[in-house]
C-alpha cells in the first residue's frame, strides 16, 4: 500500500497525518514525503502527528516518524503523537531511545596534506619493510639452529617440496620450453639477415643458462608458491591459528616458516635446472623445424658455445632468489590483519615485491660475476 | 505475543537431505507458525544446521517440499526467490560478518542492495539497529576482527534484522557466550520479536533459552522431528535422546527456575 503523509495547517497547530505502509520497501518514497516537512522552517505552532491510518510499520518507518518528531521538538513546543495503534507502540518506544548521541564530528581533512602524509608514510614504509625482511632472515637463522635438534622438520620439508617442486614441474617445463623456442625463432629470424643463423645457438645457450632460465623460474615460483605461502600464513593468522601454536610453546618460525622456505631453497635450483634444459630443448626444436639446423649440429655448436661457467652462474643464483621469495612471502603473510581484503592485498604485495627483489638480486649478481670474470 | 496458531509461514514436508551415502534428514516434516519463536534442539551433528540451511536454500534437498510464505521454493521464479530472501534474515553460527566492512557497513550492506533509501537514512536506521541490539556508536566503527564473540553475534543479529525481515533464522545464537550474555541475548531476542512482530526460527543447545524464550520446541533426532510442542511435551516424549536431554539433572534445574519476568 502506498505510504502517505498529509499536512494541514490550522491556525493554532500543524497537523500531520500519516497513512499506508511505512516500511523498508517504500523507504525511497517515504523519504520524499518526509524531506519537505523537515526542511520547512520551524513553526512556533505545536505539531500533531497522527499515525492512526498507518497500516504497516517497521524500523524504517518508525525512524522517519521519530525524525519528524525530533525536528518539531527542537523547533518549538513539544509535538504530540496521536492515534498510535497498540502493536506499534513497542517499536516506536524502542526507536525513541536510539541515535540520541550526536555523531562524532569528523574533522575535514586537507587533500594536499593527506597526499603529503601518504607519501611520507609510504617512504618510511620502504625502510621498515627492508628491516622487516632482514628480521625475518635473522629469525630463520636462529630457528635453523634449533631445527637441527628436531628431525620432524624433515617430514614437513618433504611435504612442501612435493607442493612447490614436484607439482610445479609440468607447468615450468612447458613455459620454459615455449620461451626457449620463441628466443630461438626470433634469433634465427633476425640473424638470418646477416647470414649468422648459427649464432642462434650461442644466443639461446648463454641467455637461457645465465639469465632467462633462473629468472623465469624464480618469477613463476614467486607467483605460484610465494603467493600460496602468503595466503596460507595470512589465513592462519586471521583465524588465530598462529597464536594457538605460540601458546603451545611452539615457534611459528620453526614450525611453519622454516620448512616452507627451506623447501623453496631446495626446489628452485632443481626447477631452474629442469627449466633451463627444457628451454634449450625448445630452442633446439625450433632451430631444427624453423631454422633447418639438425639436432646433432645444434648440440655440437652448443658444446662449443657454452661452458660450465654459464651454467654455474645461473644455478648459483637460484637458492638466493628462493630465500628472498620465501622470506618476502612469509613476512607478508604475517602482516595480514583481520579482513579478507587485507589477505588479498598482502598476497598481491608479496608477489609484486618478491619479483622486484628477484630482479634486483639478479642485477647485483650480474655486477658481481662480471667483476670476478665469470 | 502473537497468537501462535495462525497459518504456517514455513512448511516443510517429507524432506530428505543427505551427503554421499549418509542421510542426515530422513522424511522430516515441520511447520513454523507466524509470530512464534520456534526452538530446534538436537544432538551435536544431528542436522540442525543442515535443516536450517536447506530451508534457506543453501543445501540442495533430495526429496520433499519446502514452502516459505506459501511459495514452493522449487517452483519459485528468481524474482520470488529474491523477494523471499529479502523477507528473511539469517544469523549464521559463526556470525559470517564481512571482514572488510565495519559493523555499521555490515548492517548497511543489505540495505544498499535492496532499498532505494538515502545514505543518511540507511546510516541512521543501521545505527538504530546496532543500538537496539545493545552496541554503542564506537562499536559501530569497529571491524569484525576487533569485536568480541558476543559483540560479533550482536552485529550479526543487527545485520539479520537490517531489512526488517518477517522471519529470522538464528543458528545457535547463544552458543559460545557466557551465561549472562546468553541470558541478555535471549531477552533481546524476545524483545525484538515482540516489538518487530518477528517469526523466529532458532537452533539451540541452550536449555535456558528453550525454557524461557521459545513458544514451541522441536526435537530433532534420527533425522526426524521426534517431539514438538512446549516443555511438557518434551518431558512426555519417550524418545531416548529427548528423554535424556530433558530428563537430565541440568534440565530439571532449569525447568524449576522461576520464569523470568515478562520483558
Ligand atoms: N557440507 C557437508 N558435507 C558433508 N556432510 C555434512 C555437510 N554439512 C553437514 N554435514 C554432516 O551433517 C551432519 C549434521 O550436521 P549439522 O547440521 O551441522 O549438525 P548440528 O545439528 O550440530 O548443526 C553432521 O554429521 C555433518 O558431518
Ligand atoms: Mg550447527
Amino acid at each position: 500500500m502506498q505510504p502517505l503523509l498529509k499536512s494541514t495547517a490550522a491556525t493554532d497547530r500543524l497537523e500531520l497525518s500519516a497513512a499506508g505502509s511505512w516500511t523498508a520497501v517504500h523507504a525511497g518514497e517515504l523519504e520524499k514525503l518526509v524531506e519537505p516537512v523537515l526542511r520547512e522552517p520551524a513553526a512556533a505552532r505545536p505539531a500533531v502527528i497522527d499515525i492512526a491510518e498507518v497500516r504497516e510499520l517497521d524500523t524504517f518507518g518508525a525512524w522517519l516518524i521519530e525524525r519528524l518528531f525530533r525536528r518539531f521538538a527542537e523547533g518549538g513546543p513539544e509535538p504530540r503523537l496521536v492515534g498510535v495503534p497498540e502493536h506499534f507502540r513497542g517499536l516506536l518506544d524502542e526507536v525513541r531511545h536510539t541515535n540520541r548521541r550526536p555523531p562524532a564530528a569528523r574533522g575535514q581533512e586537507n587533500r594536499f596534506l593527506a597526499a603529503v602524509e601518504n607519501l611520507g608514510r609510504h617512504t618510511a614504509e620502504i625502510g621498515s619493510d627492508f628491516l622487516n625482511l632482514v628480521a625475518t632472515f635473522g629469525e630463520m637463522g636462529v630457528a635453523l639452529g634449533r631445527a637441527f635438534l628436531r628431525p620432524q622438520i624433515l617430514t614437513s620439508i618433504v611435504h612442501h617440496l612435493d607442493r612447490v617442486a614436484w607439482q610445479a614441474v609440468p607447468i615450468i617445463l612447458l613455459i620454459t620450453f615455449l620461451i626457449g623456442g620463441i628466443i630461438a625463432q626470433q634469433g634465427i629470424f633476425h640473424f638470418r639477415k646477416f647470414g649468422a643463423e648459427d649464432y642462434v645457438v650461442d644466443l639461446v645457450g648463454i641467455l637461457v643458462l645465465r639469465e632467462i632460465g633462473v629468472l623465469l623460474v624464480a618469477i613463476m615460483v614467486a607467483g605460484r608458491s610465494g603467493s600460496s605461502y602468503t595466503a596460507e600464513l595470512g589465513s592462519m593468522k586471521m583465524r588465530e591459528e598462529i597464536d594457538a601454536l605460540r601458546t603451545m610453546g611452539l615457534d611459528p618460525v620453526e614450525v611453519l616458516i622454516l620448512p616452507r622456505v627451506l623447501a623453496l631453497v631446495c626446489a628452485l635450483p632443481i626447477l631452474t635446472f629442469l627449466g633451463s634444459m627444457s628451454a634449450l630443448l625448445g630452442g633446439g626444436f625450433v632451430a631444427w623445424l624453423y631454422g633447418g639446423m639438425a639436432p646433432e649440429i645444434f648440440i655440437e655448436r652448443l658444446r662449443e658455445a657454452i661452458s660450465i661457467d654459464h651454467f654455474e652462474v645461473g644455478i648459483i643464483k637460484a637458492p638466493f632468489m628462493a630465500l628472498v621469495i620465501g622470506a618476502v612471502a612469509v613476512s607478508e603473510g604475517l602482516k595480514v590483519k583481520g579482513s579478507a581484503e587485507s589477505l588479498g592485498l598482502q598476497t598481491t604485495t608479496s608477489v609484486v615485491k618478491s619479483i622486484f627483489y628477484v630482479i634486483v638480486l639478479d642485477g647485483i649478481f650480474a655486477v658481481f660475476f662480471a667483476s670476478i670474470g665469470m | 505475543m502473537a497468537a501462535p496458531d495462525r497459518e504456517p509461514v514455513i512448511r516443510v514436508r517429507d524432506l530428505v537431505v543427505g551427503f554421499g551415502d549418509r542421510v542426515v534428514l530422513d522424511h522430516l516434516s515441520l511447520d513454523v507458525r507466524r509470530g512464534e519463536i520456534l526452538g530446534v534442539v538436537g544432538a551435536s551433528g544431528g542436522g540442525k544446521s543442515v535443516l536450517l540451511r536447506t530451508i534457506i536454500g543453501l543445501i540442495p534437498k533430495r526429496q520433499g517440499k519446502i514452502e516459505v510464505f506459501g511459495i514452493d521454493l522449487d517452483a519459485a521464479t528468481p524474482d520470488e526467490t529474491r523477494a523471499i530472501g529479502r523477507r528473511c534474515g539469517i544469523l549464521f553460527q559463526q556470525g559470517a560478518l564481512f571482514s572488510s566492512l565495519t559493523a555499521l557497513q555490515n548492517v548497511q550492506y543489505p540495505m544498499r542492495e535492496f532499498l532505494e533509501a538515502s545514505e543518511e537514512l540507511m546510516t541512521d536506521v543501521a545505527l538504530a539497529k546496532l543500538e537496539m541490539v545493545g552496541l554503542t556508536r564506537e562499536d559501530a566503527e569497529k571491524f569484525p576482527s576487533e569485536l568480541s564473540g558476543g559483540m560479533t553475534k550482536r552485529v550479526a543479529l543487527a545485520r539479520a534484522l537490517a531489512l526488517d525481515p518477517e522471519i529470522v533464522f538464528l543458528d545457535e545464537p547463544t552458543s559460545g557466550l557466557d551465561p549472562i550474555s546468553a541470558e541478555d541475548f535471549d531477552s533481546l531476542i524476545r524483545t525484538l520479536q515482540q516489538t518487530l512482530g518477528l517469526t523466529v526460527y532458532m537452533n539451540t543447545h541452550d536449555l535456558h533459552t528453550l525454557n524461557s524464550v521459545c513458544d514451541r520446541i522441536a526435537a530433532l533426532a534420527d533425522g526426524k522431528v521426534v517431539a514438538l510442542g512446549d516443555m511438557e511435551a518434551m518431558h512426555a516424549c519417550e524418545h531416548p535422546w529427548v528423554h535424556e536431554y530433558f530428563g537430565g539433572k541440568r534440565a530439571r534445574a532449569v525447568a524449576h527456575e522461576p520464569e523470568p519476568a515478562a520483558t
